[in-house]
């Protein structure tokens, strides 16, 4: 005998998996627009890679196969996994990290709903440990034609100089570090390759990423708590150094529009199932990675510093949800 | 005129499709007697009423035939004149199928009304106001039929601030309030202003839902005619605003946290089923004999009908014209009822509703998936909860934390099951661990209990060694004296309470050994003890064994020999 409440509002897992992948696709257009079609090659290879590994784990775990790959969940991880890749990567590193969110990330930690980390974060971070020079690879804007990129990602050659480009936020880092560099400068030299807001071409696809993460506010899929402290904090520290010291900081529009920042904001921070839950917990969730983000970023030893800022509140999430327990009804604040 | 009641807000709830309209077209339909009524005597919240006829007699509509059993209970009467053709049990409308007693009665067809009593309200005191309540069994016919009597106090400070009228209805599917204000609006103000009058209330709010404009407008005239300031005022449609801690947020902001009563914070609430059955009670002397009762889902005729107490339901059903793929039978709302095991159960005065589902309508829901922590149970629950962190705890059955996060805040009102995309039945999962922490208190109970006496009867025993060990060395004390040794009766006097003292602490150490000595059934744990209680007290009650009292079987049995002879010799 089934119980109470016999009607339920026409929603699944699938369905919000969809709305994702949908949320997805501006940033996609954009890049293929801007970078180049290659990006289509690797997730393409993601996707397909991510089906078998999620298909194969059902199986050796004895889940009903056919209910939970059709969720979408791991097509979903298989898609940031390729888009926070630089998309001219050889296939099998591709296939390595994708391998790497399911199987380890994902699967040896119970399943969907069950993983500390967020799988596309635990395989950038690993790749990057892994393959440093490969993941620092991006292409170069309008440079690269769609062959060039599907034969660097079948394994062709690599002539380091010519094909691949600094990212914004690399070339930044690298010419602050040259005697007497100054961010205005720097920014004025090269226009060009820094575009109007933070790297040219990318800036477009980074647009692309907002329409989207806008999309799904819109269809309730994620609330606004995550994005907003996000870029909220990312804005106030990063114009926060940038008042105090505008030669050597970079500003705050800059790292809005630079690297994986709305890729972040929308599509990584507000993965449900390893972060936090509670409304503030997500708040200071979204601004921890925001914080630890720019750290990375100027402080670190990577350019980007979006994944490991995740990762590492990832492991704060039970500590963030205890303590930020809402007031339950007619109960007056008790708790804190 | 006022102005306009400021409404408050509360968190979550959802907005079901309402289905409503189709049970809303025709006035309240009339139910041609059944041949037989089953009236059950437990209608009440409290306890079963206490059979006040016996087989065979005849009685008239609106006879008292079960008498309120102590104090949160309320009377039974007899729907309609005829015969009591059996006083037994049976089959509740209950989804566990259990049978409770009931009183079955066989219309005569005359429909003879006993004496009808109004009652003199200026003349009565309050007192015997809310036992002549009691006694016409007045319950909340919102669902949940706590006796009103109980609830027609004035709080601690003598006055009510403010009497809430629930006319809501926020459940899917469910008319019949809204039928009943539209049609006998006159009644239920009059009942509500009857009610402000046992609660000294300074205000009377009635709360509908503003999904009911005719209902609005008819109690809003029906209360302008009464003159009585019976303010009626529309909320937000948004499930479960007809919650009666939800409708008083609402109306207004004071939060009545869980285990404690309204009446505290000034407030009391009453459905507006239950005002008009206290305006028929005291006013024209009916006591609770019918309800209206809405019929709705997969049926031809969907509509409400004032039903008698204790009709079967699937004589009702019949009325509506059950569609033929009818496969499932629901008493309440879709959100919040209970599946009915089987059709021929009675209708009782918590039968708001029956609705028929079909293989589409009301279905199972899909296949539960893994929880993705996506937190729409979080937002949709009224209670302010974390249901998704309820679920992993009860699912991984850690109760005390599910305790922690406040489980027993959960009202069961399914907007987080309603929600959930992965189609998990997260309220399945809080009565689960609901119950199971019930059961496990019951259980700590008994075994507390059982140790408390395991440990007196050690004690009992020990004073008694002592006193016999005393006995025995005055005796030695009198013989040493008897033998006149006048030379040296101190030392001898002194060694003897010593070796009775030895002797004493001996026995002491023997039966303390005893206590924890595994032997056969007497060593056993007081937990096991408890245990073996229990089985004995459930087969008492069960009728298995005669004499053995619960009381008497509990833990050690006093005259364990084996221990006792071990510890005299």
């Amino acid at each position: 005998m089934i119980h109470s409440p016999f009607i339920r509002k026409p929603a699944s897992v699938q369905q919000v998996m969809f709305t994702v992948l949908l949320a997805l696709v501006p940033g996609i257009a954009a890049y293929v627009w801007q970078i180049g079609a290659g990006i289509l090659v690797n997730l393409a290879i993601a996707t397909v890679t991510a089906l078998a590994a999620e298909a194969l784990m059902l199986r050796i775990r004895g889940r009903p196969v056919g209910l939970s790959l059709g969720d979408l969940s791991a097509v979903v991880t298989a898609w940031l996994v390729a888009l926070c890749f630089p998309s001219i990567v050889p296939w099998w590193l591709t296939v390595l990290g994708v391998l790497v969110a399911i199987v380890p990330a994902k699967h040896l930690y119970g399943g969907l709903g069950q993983n500390p980390f967020n799988p596309a974060m635990a395989a950038y971070c690993t790749m990057i440990v892994a393959y440093p020079a490969l993941m620092s690879q991006w292409p170069p804007v309008g440079e690269l034609g769609f062959a060039a990129q599907l034969d660097l990602i079948l394994g062709g050659a690599r002539d380091l100089d010519a094909i691949t480009a600094a990212t914004p936020l690399d070339a930044l880092r690298t010419g602050l570090r040259m005697e007497g560099a100054n961010v205005a400068t720097l920014l004025e030299q090269n226009r060009t390759a820094f575009g109007v807001l933070g790297g040219r071409g990318w800036e477009w696809v980074a647009l692309g990423y907002l329409a989207g993460g806008l999309f799904l506010l819109a269809r309730g899929v994620i609330t606004w708590h995550m994005p907003a402290a996000f870029i909220a904090a990312l804005a106030v520290i990063s114009g926060a150094f940038w008042l105090a010291h505008p030669e050597q900081f970079a500003p705050p529009l800059f790292h809005l529009a630079s690297g994986g920042a709305m890729l972040g904001a929308f599509f990584i921070v507000t993965d449900p199932v390893s972060g936090a839950t509670t409304p503030r917990g997500k708040l200071l969730f979204a601004a921890g990675v925001a914080l630890v983000a720019y750290l990375i970023r100027n402080f670190g030893a990577y350019p980007e510093g979006i994944a490991f800022a995740v990762l590492l509140m990832n492991m704060c999430v039970p500590l963030v949800d205890m303590k930020t327990q809402p007031r339950v009804f007619g109960h007056r604040g008790e708790k804190s | 005129m006022k102005a306009l009641r400021r409404l408050f807000d509360f968190h979550g709830g959802v907005k079901p499709e309402s289905g409503k309209s189709m049970s809303t077209t025709s006035p309240i339909r009339p139910v041609p007697l059944p041949a037989r009524l089953v009236v059950p005597l437990g209608q009440s919240a409290g306890d079963a009423a206490i059979p006040l006829v016996s087989v065979g007699q005849k009685v008239l509509k609106g006879e008292r035939i079960g008498g309120a059993n102590g104090k949160v209970s309320a009377a039974v009467h007899a729907p309609t004149s005829g015969t009591v053709v059996e006083i037994g049990t049976a089959t509740m409308p209950h989804p566990s199928g259990l049978a409770a007693p009931a009183i079955s009665i066989e219309p005569d067809g005359l429909d003879r009304w006993a004496d009808l009593e109004p009652v003199n309200l200026r003349a009565t005191p309050a007192d015997q106001l809310r036992d002549l309540a009691r006694d016409a069994g007045l319950v909340g016919l919102g669902g949940a039929v706590f006796p009103t009597h109980l609830k027609l106090h004035p709080g601690r400070e003598g006055h009510t601030h403010t009497l809430i009228i629930n006319g809501a209805e926020c459940e899917p599917y469910i008319t019949c309030d809204d039928l009943l204000m539209r049609e006998r609006a006159a009644g239920v103000v009059r009942g509500a202003a009857i009610m402000r009058e046992l609660l000294q209330a300074d205000h009377v709010v009635v709360g509908i839902e503003d999904n009911k404009p005719e209902a609005i407008a008819a109690m809003q005239a029906a209360a302008a005619q009464a003159g009585t300031g019976v303010e009626v005022v529309a909320i937000p449609t948004r499930y479960p605003a007809g919650g009666a801690k939800q409708l008083i947020r609402v109306l207004t902001g004071i939060e009545v946290p869980y285990g404690e009563r309204s009446t505290d914070y000034g407030v009391q609430c009453f459905n507006v089923g239950t005002a008009y059955a206290l305006h028929q009670a005291f006013d024209q002397g009916i006591p609770l004999l019918s309800r209206v009762v809405t019929v709705s889902g997969n049926v031809e005729r969907p509509g409400n009908y004032e039903v008698l107490i204790g009709t079967p339901m699937e004589h009702v059903v019949a009325l509506a014209g059950p569609r033929p793929d009818s496969n499932r039978y629901i008493m309440g709302g879709p959100m919040m009822g209970l599946a009915m095991p089987r059709l021929d159960v009675p209708v009782v005065k918590a039968t708001n509703a029956i609705l028929v589902g079909s293989p589409t309508l009301f279905a199972p829901p899909p296949p539960e998936q893994a929880c993705i922590r996506c937190g729409e149970c979080a937002r949709a629950c009224p209670a302010d909860l974390q249901p998704f962190e309820l679920y992993w705890f009860s699912r991984a059955r850690n109760f005390g934390k599910a305790q922690e996060y406040n489980l027993f805040d959960c009202i069961e009102c399914g907007c987080c099951a309603y929600v959930c995309p992965s189609h998990i039945p997260l309220v399945d999962y809080y009565r689960f661990a609901k119950s199971e922490i019930w059961a496990r208190e019951r259980e700590k109970a008994a075994a507390d209990q059982a140790r408390e006496r395991f440990e007196f009867r050690n004690f009992r025993q020990e004073r008694e060694k002592e006193e016999k060990a005393a006995k025995l060395a005055a005796k030695a004390a009198e013989t040493h004296a008897k033998l006149g040794e006048g030379a040296a009766p101190a030392p001898a006097a002194e060694d003897d309470p010593k070796k009775a003292l030895i002797a004493a602490a001996l026995a002491r150490a023997k039966a303390q050994k005893d206590a924890v000595t595994p032997k056969n059934t007497e060593g056993l744990s007081a937990e096991t003890r408890a245990e073996i209680a229990d089985i004995d007290k459930r087969r008492a009650e069960a009728g298995l064994t005669g004499a053995t009292a619960a009381g008497e079987a509990a833990p050690p049995a006093p005259d364990d020999k084996p221990a006792a002879t071990t510890r005299d010799a």
